[in-house]
């Protein structure tokens, strides 16, 4: 007696991220991981960031701000250096071959990974944050929800939009070397290359500065940048040019919405790509 | 059962297999040999639809393996060449395949036991972590388990000690009644008994094909 199909697929997508979530959790990369994030929490909170009033930020919401500051610069290579690898280290040393040979569609397969691969970055970076929430209930701070949900958020697109674009560049390199070679390079390039680009651009003066920062707004790193800050008040903030012209020109809720739409889309479509590749590539 | 017609697979300027045709019906049990780098096992992924052909297709049970892979996997056993370093525990490994294919995991323990593999003592330990012949064993317990109408073993057992073997191609004989039996070697004494047909492979071409 067979199950029917259908009922299969969500079984088959479920037990494949369900065994990639059990793999990475044991793996030794993991650990580091989730003590980067969770360690970066218990340093603010013995710094006693919490406690000091600087510029109108206090307690909490300094603490998030500084985390998602730092997160944005790490979490992206983090996701990169271990995600790259995925299928073409499983298609390399022939795990691909062996587990492919059982009826489960690619399509299962590659997003199951996907899925897998999502909770296990997503939760780490999430938790840390629940934690210092509590933290600082405990200690008896204000918790700015706001801003919590808002980076809950962002934490949630930033991931998608990495992941995303790691599998798809594990779709079709060949080998792991490379892989990690591209992985790094998009990030520098993200992170500051784009903008040293744009500044050297602005100062030449010959092209209007709204067209400059839609460009640097296309860079998923910058929106991120300019959304982190986007709820404190510009008054208070020392922000960048970009941050500040953007959300002066832009309705505030819109530009939030975009940053987080924005990336997700971005991933979903760069991990579609992937999947495309992946079908149309030999498996082994 | 298994039609292979005109299949051409290249790898850059090299071709692995030059225009191969070759039908395997039910109740075939077929020792396929041929020297190193003849073209064995990728006319084996072919079956398995992990290649793109160059030309030429492949039909199981009249589907093609790229297209309508979950169908035609769901007749087909393989054991491969060289055991991979799964990262999964053995029972992490058992249930992927119970659930991707409804196989019975008392029957994995059963042949398992059969094949005097140890899986209590192993059970959260990493597949990779075994020694070569155990995970050759686990695969092979997982392939009779999975009642497949076509079972293919690619060089089964490299790493098995002479009792294994003997286990092994007795519990093969006893499973491969009404089924196609694929059985890459390079030892055709060990599988002589059990085989009604040879072929040989050489440069990605059939040279002789005889039922015996
Ligand atoms: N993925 C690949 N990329 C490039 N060349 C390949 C690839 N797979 C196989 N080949 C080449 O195709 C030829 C046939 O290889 P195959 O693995 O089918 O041989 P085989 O008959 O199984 O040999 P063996 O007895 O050593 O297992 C070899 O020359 C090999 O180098
Ligand atoms: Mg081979």
């Amino acid at each position: 007696m067979r199950a029917n199909k259908s009922d299969f697929g969500i079984k088959n997508l479920y037990l494949i991220a369900y065994l990639d979530l059990k793999e990475s959790i044991r793996a030794k990369w993991f650990l580091v991981y989730s003590l980067v994030f969770g360690g970066l929490i218990a340093l603010f909170f013995i710094a006693g960031v919490t406690e000091s009033q600087v510029m109108g930020f206090s307690g909490l919401s300094r603490l998030l701000l500084m985390y998602i500051q730092i997160t944005i610069i790490i979490l992206p290579i983090f996701i990169l250096i271990t995600t790259v690898r995925s299928i073409s280290g499983d298609r390399d040393n022939n795990i691909l071959e062996y587990m492919l040979s059982f009826p489960i569609s690619l399509k299962q397969y590659y997003w199951g990974k996907i899925i897998g691969r999502f909770i296990t970055v997503y939760l780490p970076v999430f938790f840390a944050m629940i934690i210092a929430v509590i933290f600082g209930a405990i200690k008896g701070a204000d918790i700015p929800w706001s801003i919590f949900f808002l980076y809950t958020g962002l934490l949630f697109a930033l991931s998608s939009a990495f992941l995303g674009i790691a599998f798809f560049i594990s779709s079709f390199v060949k080998s792991s070397e490379v892989a990690l070679g591209i992985a790094f390079f998009i990030w520098i390039f993200l992170l500051s290359f784009i903008d040293i680009a744009l500044i050297s651009l602005m100062m030449q003066g010959r092209f209007p500065s709204s067209l400059i920062i839609s460009i640097a707004m296309m860079n998923p790193m910058e929106v991120f940048r300019v959304a982190a800050i986007s709820l404190f008040d510009p008054e208070l903030t020392v922000m960048g040019p970009v941050a500040f012209y953007i959300l002066d020109a832009m309705n505030r809720a819109l530009f939030i919405i975009f940053s987080i739409g924005y990336p997700l889309v971005l991933g979903l479509i760069f991990a579609t790509f992937g999947f495309v590749i992946f079908k149309k590539k030999d498996l082994v | 059962m298994i039609k292979i017609n005109n299949l051409t697979k290249k790898f850059g300027s090299h071709v692995s297999l030059d225009n191969v045709t070759c039908e395997f019906s039910k109740n075939d049990s077929v020792a396929l040999m041929g020297a190193n780098g003849a073209g064995k096992t990728t006319l084996i992924r072919s079956i398995l639809g992990y290649y793109h052909p160059d030309s030429g297709n492949v039909l199981v049970n009249g589907f093609c393996p790229i297209k309508e892979r979950v169908k035609v996997l769901q007749d087909i056993s393989f054991v491969p060449q060289l055991p991979p370093p799964i990262k999964l525990s053995i029972d992490e490994l058992m249930s992927y395949v119970v659930v991707s294919s409804d196989v019975d995991k008392e029957l994995i323990l059963h042949y398992a036991n059969e094949m005097k593999l140890n899986i209590k003592d192993n059970i959260n330990k990493s597949f990779f972590k075994l020694s070569g012949g155990m995970k050759q064993k686990l695969l092979i317990a997982i392939s009779l388990a999975k009642k497949s109408d076509i079972i293919i073993f690619d060089e089964p057992t490299a790493n098995l000690d002479p009792d294994a073997r003997d286990d092994f191609y007795r519990l093969v004989k006893l499973n491969s009644s009404e089924k196609t039996t694929l059985f890459v070697t390079h030892r055709l004494e060990e599988v002589k008994e059990l085989v009604n047909r040879q072929i040989y492979m050489d440069l990605g071409k059939v040279v002789s094909d005889e039922r015996v």
